[in-house]
């Protein structure tokens, strides 16, 4: 967190993410050892630790806008449709002969829209976030293939594929979007008030409107964001591939958002969030994906040491679990008490 | 004069049909569009109805089996000469084959079989998929001619029946050749982004330059994984030989721009075995074979991939 105040309180709220991105990468180094090896090939960076950042981008992205939905106490089930909606307008622009920006740029509309009918819902309609989202998660893949045609709409423009598939001074482009949006979205909300007022409607919506927030224009802006970063996580997807796969593209990403989230050490009830811990929630993800993918056990193997692999970095983050640390730390002698108290905060 | 060339030309244009037993009416029940190569069967079964002149009647079920069930008993009411289906799942027909049978009305399966009594149903057209596996390991065998040869492979989505047979059939097909080894085995579950992490993956644990092939089991994944080889620095089709099966539009196109070197098609044309067989079968009553298999055609750079991929781009895949 960019919370003004000494540094060490962003440093401790991030170490247990930190430590077990460590440890998963150590599982890496230890299935592959030369994993950290890093060259140029084709003048691009070439190397795992580049595919981990890399492949981690779309649910990087959407952990930023599921961080924010999440901290007013919501859900947003529909970004991995919203992602599908928002590639296949893309393709589907380029193909009617459109440049790549004006295609990005709707997409990025069609996801903000996406996003607004979500806020919308939420918001006015006072309908639960995670059923008004679900409507649009079922619905949204319908809608994708209404404009692909049901097919693979594959294109070959080179300024759209290049966000996918490209580098910028040889790194892929996804990496340096979703570390450039990261850092944006975190300014925004530490350097000015809008990380506590969202904080406040995750914790009691209603007083925080008796005590003058605007919470309706805000839920829905937030859903906004998140519809905003999908449809951005959905572009790259597509860039990548150089198709828009309205059937899979985004599949069950929701969930890895949220689980990215979860790592994180965010409370799904709301209230105090970190986006930084979000985005290492999300690259712990995709360390356990590689392990898996470079461990070279038959595919049978695969979900089976995913899900182990989360439990196990959940146990550890459980507040039980928390408690007994900090309660066996408090027993040694001459421990500042202070620096390892856990995140009661976050976790109640 | 001008009449009559007009007369003639018309005879001539109709006589096709005429020569048909009566009109023949046939009912096709289509699992629905779940997939590009469903498209395409549906377009090439009307494509091939119309070639022989019969009145199909198409109904789309929406990969729903109580659709089906309900497309069936309309086409025995309304008294049509035969039945395509495509069934959507292998249980639960036998009532309704019974009604077909008992109005004396032939059925044919596409694509999939059924788990009823063989007597309910004239045929069944399916491809073969431990064959088409087995078709893809031959041709890398006499590719590789006795070299050493390390394959990677792209399974399809884990534990359903064409990812298990198109394994199964592969390895069939190096069996006894100990020059080639699969050493790399991992789920690309059918989709290109998951084939291009996975071979991304595959190129870092093996690295690129001891990999000499990749297996797909289909092409989708191959189409991904080239991408993935391409962004490696190294050469698909070249420095790594690929071979998938399918023999979708994309997959063409990449054999004929020097980047992928076989497929196996899976094709769409499963119609036309069933109206040979319905047509010999109504004309003189004869029985067709319980199951007649597709051809699984191999196709190469020999091939002219850019005249196919013209053809096929607009079947719908």
């Amino acid at each position: 967190m960019l919370m003004p105040g000494p540094k060490s309180s962003v440093l401790s709220r991030i170490t247990p993410q930190l430590i077990i991105l460590g440890v998963a990468l150590l599982l890496n180094v230890i299935v592959l050892p030369d994993f950290f090896h890093i060259d140029f090939r084709n003048g691009r960076m070439f190397g795992n630790l580049i595919d981990v950042l890399n492949r981690g981008a779309p649910v990087a992205l959407l952990a930023i806008g599921m961080t924010l939905v999440i901290a007013t106490r919501g859900i947003d089930l529909s970004v991995g449709a919203v992602m599908a909606i928002s590639g296949a307008v893309a393709a589907s622009m380029v193909v009617d002969g459109h440049g790549w920006g004006t295609a990005l740029l709707a997409a990025l509309a069609t996801g903000g829209l996406c996003g607004m009918w979500n806020g919308v819902l939420v918001a006015v309609l006072r309908i639960q976030p995670i059923v008004a989202t679900l409507v649009l998660m079922v619905a949204g893949r319908g809608i994708a293939q209404l404009i692909t045609e049901g097919k693979i709409l594959t294109f070959m423009n080179e300024g759209l594929i290049h966000l996918g598939a490209g580098t910028i001074a040889g790194v892929p482009t996804p990496i340096l979007i979703w570390i450039v949006l990261g850092v944006l979205m975190m300014l925004a909300v530490r350097r000015t008030a809008l990380g506590m007022l969202i904080e406040s409607i995750g914790i009691n919506e209603r007083s925080s409107r008796l005590a003058g927030i605007n919470s309706r224009v805000l839920l829905i802006c937030v859903y906004l964001v998140s519809g905003f970063c999908a449809a951005l996580a959905g572009v790259i997807v597509a860039a990548d591939i150089k198709g828009a796969d309205a059937n899979n593209a985004g599949l069950w990403l929701e969930l890895d958002a949220i689980l990215a989230v979860v790592i994180g050490g965010n409370s799904l009830l709301g209230g105090r969030f970190s986006i930084l811990a979000s985005l290492i929630g999300a690259l712990i993800i995709q360390s356990v994906n590689s392990v898996i993918l470079l461990s070279g056990l038959p595919p049978e193997f695969n979900l089976v040491i995913k899900a182990l692999l989360i439990l196990a970095i959940l146990v550890i983050q459980s507040p039980r679990i928390s408690y007994l640390l900090y309660m066996l730390r408090a027993t040694e002698p001459r421990q500042d008490p202070g620096q390892s108290k856990p995140k009661e905060e976050a976790a109640q | 004069m001008k009449l009559k060339n007009t007369l003639l030309a018309t005879a001539i244009a109709f006589s096709p049909v005429a020569a048909m037993a009566g009109d023949m009416t046939i009912g096709f029940s289509q699992i629905g569009s779940e997939s590009g190569w469903r498209a395409a069967e549906t377009t090439v079964t009307k494509q091939e109805a119309e070639r022989r002149g019969i009145n199909l009647k198409f109904a789309d079920a929406q990969q729903k089996q109580e659709n089906q069930i309900k497309a069936i008993r309309s086409f025995i009411a309304q008294g049509v000469d035969a039945i395509l289906v495509a069934p959507v799942v292998a249980t639960g027909w036998d009532e309704v084959l019974e009604e077909a049978q008992d109005a004396d009305i032939p059925v044919v399966l596409l694509d999939r079989t059924v788990d009823a009594d063989k007597s309910l149903y004239l045929t069944a057209v399916t491809s073969d998929l431990v064959h088409e596996g087995k078709v893809a390991g031959e041709w890398l065998v006499s590719e590789m001619a006795g070299e050493d040869c390390r394959i990677v492979e792209l399974q399809g989505t884990t534990g359903s029946s064409p990812a298990i047979d198109r394994k199964t059939g592969f390895e069939q097909g190096i069996a006894g050749h100990d020059n080639l080894k699969i050493v790399r085995s991992q789920t690309g579950d059918f989709t290109r982004a998951q084939g291009k992490v996975v071979m991304e993956s595959f190129l870092k644990a093996e690295g690129g330059e001891n990999i000499c092939a990749l297996y797909a089991h289909n092409d989708d994944m191959a189409v991904g994984a080239i991408q993935a080889i391409k962004e490696a620095g190294l050469a698909p089709g070249e420095d790594i030989k690929i071979v998938a099966i399918d023999a979708v539009p994309d997959a063409h196109l990449a054999i004929a721009n020097g980047e992928m070197n076989a497929t196996i098609e899976l094709t769409p044309n499963m119609a036309g075995p069933a109206l040979d067989a319905l047509e010999a079968y109504l004309a003189d009553g004869t029985e067709p074979g319980k199951w007649i298999q597709t051809e699984s055609r191999l196709f190469t750079s020999a091939d002219d991939n850019q005249a196919i991929y013209e053809a096929k781009k607009d079947l719908g895949y």
